[in-house]
């Protein structure tokens, strides 16, 4: 995975398929204390605590077509790469919470990438499916819940291809302004 | 900066669209989100294909799979016109994309050269 964004998108993609309804996203960005974590918790349908210990395993998948799955392990060796680390944890039938540690200035860090429009895509093709987004840098934060973008369209559709350019463009206007200008540098 | 109450002027132009169209038996695309899918490019594949519904104002109902099996032929996508075979295309780049979606899903033809499976309707 080129970035972070490409990690978020292909680790919401499991939540997605663990048939969750909401799924959180918090990236919180502390230069001064240097560390990035990001969050990623869902209401799917979780993980059962001896597949837990496995799930990082490269050669243990829940899906049927072939026996590996990439996404936890790529992004656990992403972070040991930086000094962070993975933590997965989860419940049968209430959901997943995943948190991924880097050091923040580390030389192997992927740059954070485009978080516009990693939502962007996965409300595409879910638009049921709510996302609360929090992103904190320093002490600034900014929030984005697809709750409320759907209240504001009433019956316009949330994947509605003009709707979506909509909200890439304020994701991106509210992130630039949140680091003052240091995101996506 | 926007701000979501700005979505109410868009929602606004966009209500009386709808009000016109009917829902319909409509093209479909579906695109391959894997984590190969991912790793490949299949994020820019996407949001090509939103920008050209966008752009030419097509009714499509855009889906995402999972890995279907064929990660060294990532990214890929799917097109399915009502009553046709549904058609796999494989290798893709935006500019593959929005070929495609101007021969096959506007004009009914399917782009062989990037064509790599086809399923019976």
């Amino acid at each position: 995975m080129k970035d972070l964004s490409l990690h978020i998108l292909d680790i919401m993609q499991n939540s997605i398929e663990a048939e969750a309804s909401l799924i959180k996203l918090v990236i919180e960005e502390n230069i001064s204390d240097n560390y990035l974590i990001i969050k990623i918790d869902d209401n799917g349908q979780g993980i059962n605590k001896e597949d837990l210990q496995k799930v990082v395993d490269p050669f243990v998948t829940s899906r049927k077509t072939r026996e590996v799955g990439l996404g936890l392990a790529l992004l656990k060796r992403t972070a040991s790469l930086c000094d962070g680390t993975l933590k997965l944890d989860s419940k049968k039938g209430k959901g997943t919470e995943l948190k991924a540690e880097f050091k923040y200035d580390h030389i192997d860090r992927p740059p954070l990438g485009k978080i516009p429009e990693t939502l962007t895509t996965i409300i595409s093709t879910n638009p049921e499916l709510d996302i609360i987004y929090r992103h904190i840098f320093e002490e600034q934060e900014f929030i984005f819940d697809t709750k409320e973008v759907r209240k504001e369209l009433e019956a316009v559709k949330i994947n509605h291809p003009q709707v979506l350019e909509w909200i890439e463009r304020y994701l991106k206007e509210n992130l630039e302004n949140l680091a003052g200008g240091e995101i996506n540098k | 900066m926007k701000s979501l109450a700005d979505l109410r002027k868009l929602r606004d132009e966009l209500q009386k669209d709808i009000n016109m169209r009917g829902e319909k038996d409509q093209p479909k695309i579906i695109v391959g989100m894997g984590t190969c899918g991912i790793a490949a490019g299949a994020r820019k594949i996407l949001k090509t294909v939103m920008e050209e519904i966008n752009k030419r104002d097509l009714e499509v109902t855009v889906t995402q799979t999972g890995c279907i099996g064929m990660c060294e032929k990532e990214p890929l996508l799917d097109v399915k016109l009502p009553g046709k075979d549904r058609i796999t295309y494989g290798n893709l780049t935006p500019e593959n994309v929005k070929k495609i979606i101007v021969e096959h899903v506007i004009n009914g033809n399917i782009v062989e050269d990037f064509v790599i499976a086809r399923l019976d309707e």
